[in-house]
């Protein structure tokens, strides 16, 4: 069986003002079809490049990025991203955000009564179907990353792509949204690719860690596999030992052999 | 023991406060409601009478200080009491027609507006295009921006002999005046406006695969819509800026035609009354531009 996708000795470098700056040096992975996968390191290593690279927003230098055996060379909806800052169109409301995606990966596909009910449907999924006819200002952040995962979700991606979805949220709804995306992984099985800094959450939700050295010219480090059994619930694995174990491995890697010195 | 005691409390409890608060609701709310409603009438009047009485002021010593200046015989301007006395009529009704060269202000301004409608109308839609393609393309920036530099500082009324040669007519010419004037700062926000587009949107536009079409209408504009909307309301400026020296030199039945005519036959209080109704008209065109701007750009601002 060959992978569902596979990065190939992937290099980036970025050209400015005549330097030339390697990000990324020789990255090599295969991910499987339904495998959650997050991507950690020190800030400036690279991950949101990496992120970038696999959902065709910029090139890679060297190397190739493969779904399905296909290159990778542009953007497209079958690689949807929720974006850090969540980048919903805040001229748009919830409903219509949503309906922008589902309008133009349906157009051909499903009637207007369709995609409404496609639409609804997602908004629910992420409990957001109250707030439809909200706009972006007047929801509060985790609810506007909802929509965001909203939106990509209902691009039907082969892979979702999730950049630092968390990371300007307080940690009770950051807690909270972690549970609906199990939930969403655990019902829909999508490959979804994580960036996070936060050990934990990458623990929580993942099957393989990716470990980034730090950059300049970063590498993969370690893959570390969790073998905690789904669905797994927060609390009982506090004091779980593979879970402690996972955690420990994780934090070692990042703060004893790969300190970020700039940032001591 | 004490825990179901507690709950049964509660349960019985919970009607009651809400039945003895209605009725006293009910009979508070009114009272409060008007009470409310004056204080608001009260403050919004204040805030009016902030707003109006400070002008109308200055206003009224600024015509008693050119009464006291120019009511003596010989002055060369007339004072305010000699223009009501001369062009009354002009005043109280703008909208008179005694022949076709003898109108009420109102439709002269009326005629300017129409040309201003249009060449601005005209500027509006082929300025934002051309500030689209600037924005969004380096090389039209490289290429066409130092055109447009240049361009820009001409003043309005020397393209008007070009433009009566081109047109070899007075009313495409006035028209072409217009929309020359009004279309750089169109042009140049709705650039700004592109190139201050967020990174974010053009990479979920990237991901959805919009094209140009699609991208033009659903990011685009709207985004950029605040940026547009000051370039809009100069450009209104400019036109009826415009307008007025063109229509001087045309000719017609224009506002503009109107003063140099006044000039000629040296009915000096008509061509102040005229003053009066272009800026009023100006000021009226700015405001305007500005509330759909506003109506337009709601949503937009905030994130």
């Amino acid at each position: 069986m060959h992978a569902y996708l596979k990065l190939d000795h992937i290099d980036k470098s970025f050209v400015r003002a005549g330097q030339t700056t390697e990000v990324l040096k020789d990255i090599s992975l295969t991910i499987d079809q339904g495998e959650f996968i997050s991507i950690i390191g020190h800030s400036g290593c690279g991950k949101s490049t990496l992120l970038n690279l696999i959902a065709g927003l910029t090139q890679v230098t060297a190397g190739a990025v493969l779904l399905e055996n296909r290159e990778v060379n542009a953007p497209g909806p079958e690689r949807a991203v929720v974006f850090q800052n969540h980048s919903l169109l805040p001229w748009l409301t919830v409903y219509e955000n949503v309906k922008l995606a589902v309008d133009k990966v349906f157009s051909g596909r499903k009637s207007r009564a369709e995609r409404h009910d496609w639409i609804l449907a997602n908004l629910d999924l992420v409990q957001m179907g109250h707030a439809r006819d909200k706009r972006p200002s007047e929801i509060s952040g985790g609810m506007k990353q909802r929509v965001g995962i909203a939106r990509a979700l209902a691009m039907e991606p082969k892979i979702l792509l999730l950049d630092e979805p968390f990371g300007a949220l307080d940690a009770l709804t950051r807690a909270h949204l972690q549970d609906s995306v199990m939930d969403i992984h655990a019902r829909l099985k999508n490959t979804m690719i994580m960036i996070t800094h936060d050990v934990d959450e990458a623990v929580l939700l993942s099957d393989r860690i990716v470990m980034m050295t730090n950059g300049p010219a970063a590498r993969i480090g370690e893959v570390l596999a969790v073998d905690l059994p789904r669905p797994r619930k927060r609390l009982d694995l506090v004091s779980d030992s593979r879970y402690i174990a996972a955690r420990e491995a994780v934090l070692r890697f990042l703060y004893e052999r790969h300190r970020l010195v700039e940032a001591a | 023991m004490a825990v179901p005691v507690q709950k049964t409390d509660n349960v019985t409890a919970l009607p009651s406060p809400k039945a003895s608060a209605k009725p006293a609701e009910i009979v508070a709310l009114p009272a409060r409601k008007s009470e409310g409603r004056g204080r608001k009438i009260m403050g919004r009047l204040k805030g009016f009478a902030a707003t109006t009485v400070p002008p109308l002021l200055v206003l009224g010593v600024l015509l008693l200080v050119w009464q006291i200046g120019f009511a003596r015989p010989g002055a060369s301007l007339p004072a305010p009491s000699v223009i009501w006395a001369e062009a009354k009529d002009l005043i109280l009704d703008p909208f008179f027609v005694l022949g076709p060269q003898d109108i009420g202000l109102g439709l002269r301004v009326l005629t300017s507006l129409e040309r201003v409608a249009v060449g601005f109308g005209l500027a509006a839609v082929v300025g934002v295009m051309l500030g689209a393609l600037v924005g969004q393309s380096i090389w039209a920036t490289r290429g066409l921006d130092p055109i447009f530099q240049v361009l820009r500082t001409v003043p309005p009324l020397a393209w008007l002999p070009i433009s009566l040669a081109a047109f070899r007519d007075a009313n495409p010419s006035a028209i072409f005046v217009i929309f020359i004037t009004a279309i750089w700062p169109i042009i140049i926000n709705t650039a700004v406006g592109i190139r201050n587009i967020p990174q974010d949107y053009r990479n979920v536009a990237e991901v959805l695969r919009l094209n140009t079409f699609e991208f033009f209408f659903k990011i685009m504009v709207p985004s950029a819509a605040p940026y547009i909307f000051t370039g809009l309301r100069i450009g209104i400026g400019l036109s009826w800026l415009a307008i007025v020296a063109a229509e001087m030199l045309t000719g017609g039945v224009g506002i503009g035609f109107f003063i140099w005519d006044a000039w000629n036959s040296s009915k000096l209080s008509d061509i102040i009354v005229a003053l009066l109704y272009i800026g009023v008209v100006g000021f009226a065109l700015d405001r305007l531009v500005a509330a759909i701007g506003n109506l337009v750009t709601r949503g937009t601002s905030a994130s």
